[in-house]
């Protein structure tokens, strides 16, 4: 193909996602489009796989039946988001074997706060309230990005992750109506969960690498900083009906602006875990190498055994 | 109590559905593969749910204050009525599919008879948990299937589970004095009349796998009346933590 032609598919292709139309896989696409998608996707894919392990952490020890079960429930529903993000990269042309690879050998990412670990009962409470409410505010909007297949994906996570969202606000509450050591474990995870939750939207706008590209092809809609923002705005009167404190002097309500205005963020914390020294970045890693590796010979079983009946198949058709 | 026998009769099937459900959550996240891993957490969602509603009945006919976690978490060892198959650790994937197969192939078999109990509540629970316990059953024997009929390395480790685990199932048909006073009132299963009908399945389906059917005839058992193995101790102390550590909270 010219230069030419390619400039004029790539003006077609600009002009249809102006236009707000989906581009499909199948869909002629810039090889840079491609690419960032598959960063991006698999990125959101690992950080469900990943995210299963600080939370899985305390299926065993959930404190009453109902629960454990909806603990269960709500891993599976993190495991079921990470199997789909992960069809809709393959529609781009990679393997899921190829992603992996790049999850275990530290090449792509995943979300940061899962390198933190999760100490007490309270987390699952705090996770799912924070980090599941940050996640929403970074998603909502790429349920009208422009490819077809993320896009479609993210409306069923963003109506799951809303629920989870709930269900771990009602996990803070019920903690917070409870006895002092009850309150004291929520205030004690909402400290050590609130920085990270506010890094999870990533680093500053002057900072951020991606966003211009990003916001052309919808992929971003809002920049980090406006996120951000509107994740303080709506979590700060939930932690009041909480009756728990913000571990933040100076948060503040300004009323020129309607907004809270907030302390320094500490981002050398946030770059120092995103380059792997994080609290558990290789235990998180490890988890992930250990379950792949100990698994390789059910999965070749599955492939010899599925071999094996096709054989019998075509036999017995001769 | 209403029935003292009654009670005890529910705590022997749901213990089973309890402990197997908290070992397949320990294997949430580290599973072969996402497919494996979401059908795990599955079947345990479903074990921990079916538990839930034998302990509320059971918790109900009790005649004390009691509650469904109360029953869960706060007995001590010796009172957990399970078989000592379902309390065996995730040794590896074959030992978890070994386990749920051979519980799996007795669970339907009891819930098929259960759901003509004369009591309403449990044909209730065991109608529902057919539907559920089928899956189980076809997920778990397909998995034998592929692992026993699969590599020369699969093949010896489901056998080495299939071996091991093996010496547990004669328990499963034990009659506990709770079975033989609910089985004599219509209510409980005479599990002891399912055991043909089970090695029958099991060794069809061993020999689909291209496994060997143990010979063994060396067969462990206490579980039932609470002498567990050394594994338990270490998966109680897990399950009750909370509840254990902040006594008397609402969670």
């Amino acid at each position: 193909m010219s230069n030419e032609q390619i400039k004029n598919l790539e003006e077609i292709f600009e002009a249809r996602i102006a236009r707000d139309e989906k581009i499909e896989a199948k869909d002629w696409m810039p090889e840079k489009y491609r690419k960032t998608h598959i960063r991006q996707i698999s990125q959101h894919a690992h950080s469900e796989i990943v995210g299963m392990l600080p939370e899985g952490n305390w299926i065993s020890r959930a404190p009453s039946l109902r629960r454990k079960a909806a603990l269960l429930a709500k891993v599976q529903d993190e495991a079921g988001h990470g199997l789909y993000l992960y069809s809709a990269c393959e529609t781009l042309g990679i393997s899921r074997e190829e992603l992996y690879q790049q999850l275990h050998s530290g090449k792509a990412k995943y979300s940061s706060i899962f390198n933190y670990p999760t100490l007490t009962w309270a987390d699952m409470g705090a996770i799912g309230w924070l980090v599941d409410g940050a996640a929403i505010i970074n998603q909502v909007p790429l349920c009208n990005t422009s490819f077809g297949p993320y896009a479609r994906a993210m409306v069923r996570v963003c109506k799951e992750e809303s629920f989870h969202q709930r269900q771990g606000f009602e996990i803070m509450l019920k903690l917070c109506n409870g006895s002092k050591e009850q309150k004291d474990m929520a205030q004690d995870a909402l400290n050590r969960w609130w920085w990270p939750s506010l890094m999870m939207l990533g680093p500053t706008d002057a900072e951020s690498v991606h966003t211009e590209q990003s916001m052309k092809w919808k992929l971003k809609r809002k920049s980090n900083d406006d996120l951000r923002q509107q994740f303080i705005d709506q979590t700060v009167p939930q932690a009041d009906i909480l009756g728990l404190t913000i571990p933040d002097p100076d948060l503040k309500f300004n009323k020129q602006t309607g907004s809270y205005d907030f302390g320094a963020i500490n981002w050398d914390e946030f770059w120092q875990v995103v380059k792997g020294h994080g609290p558990c970045n290789k235990q998180r890693i490890s988890a992930r190498v250990a379950a792949w590796d100990n698994g390789a010979w059910v999965r070749d079983a599955a492939m010899a055994h599925a071999a094996k009946k096709e054989e019998l198949k075509v036999k017995i058709a001769i | 109590m209403k029935s003292e026998h009654l009670y005890n009769y529910i705590l022997g099937i749901a213990d089973n559905s309890l402990i197997l459900g908290q070992r397949l959550g320990e294997l949430c996240g580290h599973g072969p593969s996402l497919e494996t891993d979401i059908a795990g957490t599955n079947i345990s969602l479903d074990l921990i749910g079916q538990t839930r509603s034998y302990y509320q009945y059971a918790a109900k006919i009790s005649g004390e204050n009691k509650t469904e976690d109360d029953i869960a978490f706060l007995r001590l060892e010796r009172g957990y009525k399970n078989v000592l198959l379902v309390e065996q650790p995730n040794t590896h994937f074959g030992y978890v599919m070994g386990r749920q197969y051979l519980f799996d192939v007795f669970h339907l078999l009891l819930l098929q008879e259960l759901q003509f109990s004369k009591d309403q509540t449990l044909a209730a629970i065991a109608k529902k948990g057919i539907k559920e316990v089928s899956y189980h059953k076809r997920f778990s024997g397909d998995w034998i299937k592929r692992l026993g009929d699969g590599t020369p390395e699969s093949t010896a480790k489901m056998q080495e589970a299939i071996d091991d685990l093996w010496p547990y199932t004669q328990e499963l048909f034990d009659m506990t004095d709770a079975d033989t006073a609910m089985a004599q009132e219509g209510i409980g299963v005479d599990v002891s009349k399912l055991k043909e009908s089970y090695y029958k399945q099991v060794k069809t389906l061993l020999t689909q796998a291209t496994l060997e059917v143990p010979q063994s005839t060396y067969f462990s058992r206490g579980g039932k009346n609470g002498v567990h193995s050394e594994h338990m101790g270490y998966l109680l102390a897990d399950l009750q933590y909370m509840q254990r550590t902040y006594p008397n909270m609402e969670w």
